[in-house]
């Protein structure tokens, strides 16, 4: 067999824990009520951001995100939406990032980002409980170990896969535990990498300006410096968050940092937004969004100066999004990196692991 | 100059002065913040690793760094000197640079010598080299099958693990890479 289907093969138990997830994630906005929606993948004008990078297609771009279009919905009187598909951003590719990946979004009317951290904590316990579940049906029918449907000799081959994974060996292997569905106890912490996390207890809160104070011995609130915040966020900070026994939430960032969210209106220093971590890893990040049309202009005019400063592409404004701002009520939303959580369940260590085809 | 989009694993670079190589490469991007590249850099000379990140906007510096073809002469006391067949220099390294690759040295052995700014660092060896045993005990017949070994040593005194059915007068190759016991070319009389 040639070493490109070999591997293919040997990804089979990843392939199937992804597609579980995929499906938990539909059947958890399906049964709240969420509308699920497709925006182009292809945009005039992507959000302009100091440090993402659209890759073009023609005369247009790959969207890397879709939140200008999911707003323009919530404007238009959609009040629970949410999207699941392919985004795109240049040249990032590493263990943990691929220029092409898979993005869910979802956004609530007349709520903030205290509700979509509820949404998420939910979803992600959902998934866990889905895994466990599945794992008789899904998992029995179509996992190598499975004598009745007769899988290919070479898928066997991935059976030492699973058996070296944690997480995936709770779901393959479900006949041999007690007390559980399936074989993956509810409660039994998400094992990833030698790591163990309590996706099913509560998740540790904290400010980044507490967290900070706490790693980095210093308060980016009081006194940003961009450089150095992503320098300790990355050197200092999310290390020891990759310690931490659950998932964690860093919140209220400092209001330079704030992206497409609001300011927090009793303390304007900082912003509505929160960033979600399993196992040290970035996982989500989510907004009370932006409604205030001439501080979004402002800080997409401010963003194209800097972009334009470094030589890089500067995408037009997109007019449409910016004419609908004013009638989009106040709302939250968030991008979860689907890939990433993937990896996670699936107790991979790299995106490729988890990705059939690698372009 | 590098910039910081062709690190990778195994480049070669100069830090403070120091010739260095990355072991570890990882692209990082915090949530809307910059491009960002971890790396874990040895130092060639001490061998320390120190863990650095780099911005996409920064420049390293490429190491002057030449390897040579060398042939391996005689030993003379501490010292081994090495002959530059083109220009007919010879070279003194002591066991600072060539470490336990000093007890595998053959005469007329080709070898490479990485230099740094005209100065020795590193050897490469040719990855096996035949040596005599000089010194172990009595072979045990018919224990050919399992992995039992024994310690055994070579004429220079460098001692090494061989298997039982070794003997004294046999000629074994050994991996330098490893300095571990390979297979056995001949045996003894």
């Amino acid at each position: 067999m040639a070493d490109s289907t070999r591997i293919l093969a040997e990804k089979s138990a990843a392939l199937l824990i992804r597609a579980a997830v995929t499906k938990a994630i539909r059947d958890f906005f399906d049964a709240q009520g969420f509308l699920a929606v497709d925006t182009p993948v292809r945009l005039r004008a992507p959000a302009l951001e100091r440090h993402i990078d659209a890759e073009p297609s023609g005369s247009l771009f790959l969207r890397t995100s879709p939140e200008l279009h999911m707003k323009q919905l919530l404007a238009a009187g959609y009040d629970r939406i949410y999207q699941l598909g392919p985004c795109f951003r240049r040249g990032e590719q590493g263990r943990l990032h691929h220029p092409e990946y898979t993005m869910l979004e979802w956004y609530r009317s007349n709520a903030d980002y205290r509700d979509i951290l509820n949404d998420t904590i939910a979803l992600v316990r959902a998934i866990q409980r889905a895994l466990s579940q599945s794992s008789r049906d899904t998992f029995s029918a179509h996992s190598p170990g499975n004598t009745e449907v007769a899988p290919p000799a070479h898928i066997a081959k991935s059976e030492g896969l699973q058996e070296s994974s944690g997480g995936t060996r709770s779901v393959a292997s479900s006949e041999n535990k007690q007390g559980s569905i399936g074989g993956w106890h509810q409660a039994e912490p998400l094992q990833w990498q030698q790591q163990s996390i309590r996706l099913q207890d509560e998740w540790l809160q904290m400010t980044v300006q507490e967290a900070f104070q706490k790693w980095a011995g210093w308060d980016p609130v009081s006194d940003y410096d961009a450089d150095r915040f992503d320098l300790d966020l990355i050197e200092k900070v999310e290390p020891a968050l990759a310690r931490e026994q659950t998932p964690v939430i860093l919140m209220d960032y400092p209001a330079p940092a704030a992206a497409l969210a609001r300011r927090k209106p009793d303390q304007p220093e900082v912003a509505e937004r929160w960033e979600l971590y399993i196992g040290g890893i970035e996982i989500a990040n989510a907004y009370s969004e932006l409604t205030n049309v001439e501080e979004q202009r402002a800080r997409f005019e401010q963003c194209a100066k800097e972009r334009e400063a470094a030589g890089l592409t500067v995408y037009p404004l997109d007019e449409a999004f910016l004419e609908a701002l004013p009638h989009m009520p106040p709302s939250g939303g968030i991008a979860l990196g689907v890939d990433r959580l993937v990896m996670l369940f699936a107790d991979c260590a790299t995106l490729a692991d988890i990705t059939a085809f690698l372009e | 100059m590098y910039t910081a989009s062709d690190l990778r694993k195994g480049l070669k670079i100069e830090m403070d002065g120091q010739p260095c190589v990355i072991t570890d490469f990882q692209f990082v991007k915090p949530g809307k913040g910059q491009a960002l590249y971890r790396c874990k850099i040895k130092n060639l000379i001490t061998g320390s690793t120190v863990d650095k990140t780099y911005r996409a906007v920064e420049k390293i510096d490429k190491p002057n760094l030449e390897e040579r073809d060398l042939v391996y002469s005689y030993q003379d006391g501490e010292q081994y000197v090495f002959l530059d067949s083109t220009t007919y220099e010879q070279l003194h390294l002591g066991p600072d640079i060539l470490g336990d690759q000093r007890f595998f040295l053959v005469e007329d052995m080709e070898v490479q010598i990485l230099f740094h700014n005209n100065n020795p660092i590193e050897i490469t060896l040719p990855f096996f080299v035949e040596k005599e045993i000089v010194e172990t005990e009595p072979g045990a017949r018919g224990d050919t099958a399992t992995n039992v070994q024994k310690p055994a040593k070579i004429d220079n005194g460098y001692e090494l693990q061989v298997p039982i059915f070794i003997n004294q007068g046999d000629r074994v190759r050994i991996d330098t890479r490893t300095g571990k016991y390979s297979d056995r070319v001949s045996k003894g009389f």
